[in-house]
């Protein structure tokens, strides 16, 4: 089983969940977050005054799935996500120990 | 005011007949003045509030909107008080007296031209409290609450009533001089605009400013603001014409075409610059072009509105954006970049568009030729300048080492509301 980070632009989430939904994935959790990358941040404008916003909105998505899913669940995601410009986000894949299904008691693969 | 002494004077010269069609009530021009005075109290609350209020931090939103109010209040009575007299009461050359000190006088019969005198008192009374609550964008979120109110009581009566009674007072030297400030360039906006640097100065800056953000935190509060005070505007300059005249007429047809022409000059100063129009620029440019227009209204053209509204969009904007940063001043809101500098670019242009060659209504007084006319200007424009400099300085100065201007810092970095009120603007 493997965690699935990802960072993306916000308004590219209704995409990715239905690439995710496409290729089986079945359920995920989504986290409105700021923070900065390469892309920094921007800059605003007010009579002149110059005020750099150092944290961008993005969006965070976790999904658990099997390993065997993975390699499909990051090409579904750089596929969605991908805009080509500066700030698509980023993903990352780290290992889950256990899952449990608080309804029913049942544990790792037939929890996710 | 112009047009009542000229009356006055050819009644004094000629017959008594005619002095007293002077003191004949018209019901037309009592029905506008009476509106015109509302549409005025309007800009300020709660136009003036909104477009203040939507530039400052959001913990001093509130604080924004009852500092003005709290003016609009104190002015009123100050006015009444003493205010009134001072600017109108009598015919020295720099003061009007005390002789209507709390209104004596002023009856329900009384006149003024062809309008209740009460009607004339309360039109002028709108003007005292929208110059003191201009100054608030040069104060914004620093100031105490209560060296406000003392200030402004103070400032009405040593600075705003004699100014007032200079150039619209019967007898008044730049009236006498036969300066051109229709609506008040020099008594409202540069007065205020000066006061308001003077203020920003002696204040000093905000807490971290030029190291943190303070970006404005509710800008369609402004734009609305903004366009309360536009439409408002139709009150403050063609209401001057103290009747429903020719010259109301003119003064509202120039106020909206300096008012769209700034909106735009600055709007796309703004684009070729900085690359995108933004809702902050076309609002202030309008503002920019209402304030320059108001000297000007009942002396100029269609063409010095063009004219006096481009210009005003494009040097004001130059004034926020480049020279604050030069000087290193910190002015809020620009009391002194769009009144101060609108009301100079507006005071100076009336002198030559005020020319009949440029579509104008003629120079004040016995004045012949716009380098005249512009000299008269400047004379106004200096002694504005130079008195509201000097006597704001004094009071903030006595201010500062008696009671104190500043909240605390820590009152300053949690914001006035809390701080000064105990109240928030949003409770989100």
């Amino acid at each position: 089983m493997k965690m699935i980070t990802a960072i993306i632009k916000p308004f590219k989430l209704d995409d990715v969940r239905e690439a995710l939904n496409e290729i089986g994935v079945k359920g995920i959790t989504v986290t409105e977050v700021k923070g900065f990358g390469r892309q920094k941040g921007h800059t605003e404008l007010y009579r002149g005054a110059e005020y750099i916003v150092d944290f961008l909105p993005k969006v965070k998505i976790e999904a658990a799935v099997s390993s065997d899913l993975v390699d499909q669940v990051i090409e579904a995601i750089s596929k969605a996500a991908n805009t080509g410009k500066i700030g698509d986000g980023k993903i990352f894949v780290s290992p889950i120990e256990q899952t449990i299904r608080i309804r029913t008691g049942e544990t790792g693969q037939d929890a996710l | 005011m112009k047009l009542k002494s000229l009356i006055s004077s050819l009644g004094l010269m000629l017959m008594p007949t005619i002095a007293l069609a002077e003191d004949k009530l018209s019901a037309g021009d009592t029905a506008w003045m009476l509106m015109a005075t509302i549409l005025v109290l309007f800009m300020t609350i709660p136009g003036l509030s909104m477009f203040y209020s939507g530039m400052v931090r959001g913990k001093n939103a509130l604080s924004t909107f009852v500092q003005i109010f709290a003016i609009t209040a104190l002015a009123s009575v100050v006015w009444v008080v003493i205010g009134y007299s001072i600017a109108f009461g009598g015919e020295g050359a720099f003061w009007g007296g005390l002789d209507k000190m709390f209104l004596k006088g002023v009856t329900v019969d009384a006149l003024n031209g062809t309008i209740p005198e009460t009607v004339f008192m309360v039109f002028q009374m709108t003007f005292a409290i929208i110059t003191p609550a201009l100054i608030v964008g040069a104060f914004a979120e620093r100031m105490k609450f209560s060296a406000m109110l003392v200030f402004t009581a103070i400032w009405l009566v040593l600075v705003y009533a004699p100014i007032t009674h200079w150039v619209w007072g019967s007898g008044g030297w730049l009236e006498g001089k036969g300066i051109l400030d229709f609506a008040g360039g020099t008594v409202v906006h540069i007065n205020a605009g000066i006061a308001g640097l003077v203020v920003a100065i002696v204040l000093g800056k905000r807490k971290g400013y030029g190291k943190t953000a303070m970006p404005p935190h509710n800008l369609t509060y402004t734009v609305i603001g903004a366009s309360i005070l536009w439409v408002g505007w139709f009150g403050f300059n063609a209401g001057s014409a103290g009747a429903a005249n020719t010259t109301a007429g003119m003064a509202m047809a120039v106020t909206q075409i300096a008012a769209a022409t700034a909106a735009l000059t600055w709007m796309f100063t703004e684009w070729v610059i900085h690359g995108k129009p933004s809702g902050l620029g076309i609002a202030s440019g309008a503002i920019a072009g209402l304030i320059a227009i108001t000297p000007a209204a009942g002396a100029v053209g269609p063409i010095g509105a063009l004219a006096l509204g481009g210009l005003s969009g494009i040097l004001c904007y130059f004034s926020v954006a480049k020279l604050k940063k030069v000087f290193g001043y910190d002015d809020p809101l620009d009391a002194f970049g769009l009144h101060g500098v609108g009301g100079i670019v507006g005071a100076l242009l009336t002198g030559v568009f005020a020319a009949t060659a440029l579509g104008g209504s003629g120079f004040g007084g016995e004045i012949s030729s716009i380098s005249e006319q512009v000299m008269v200007q400047a004379i106004g424009i200096g002694a504005t300048i130079l008195y509201t400099g000097v006597v704001t300085f004094i009071i903030l100065i006595v201010l500062k080492v008696s009671i104190g201007l500043r909240v605390s810092e820590e009152v300053e970095t949690e914001g006035l509301d809390t701080g000064e009120h105990d109240e928030r603007a949003y409770i989100i």
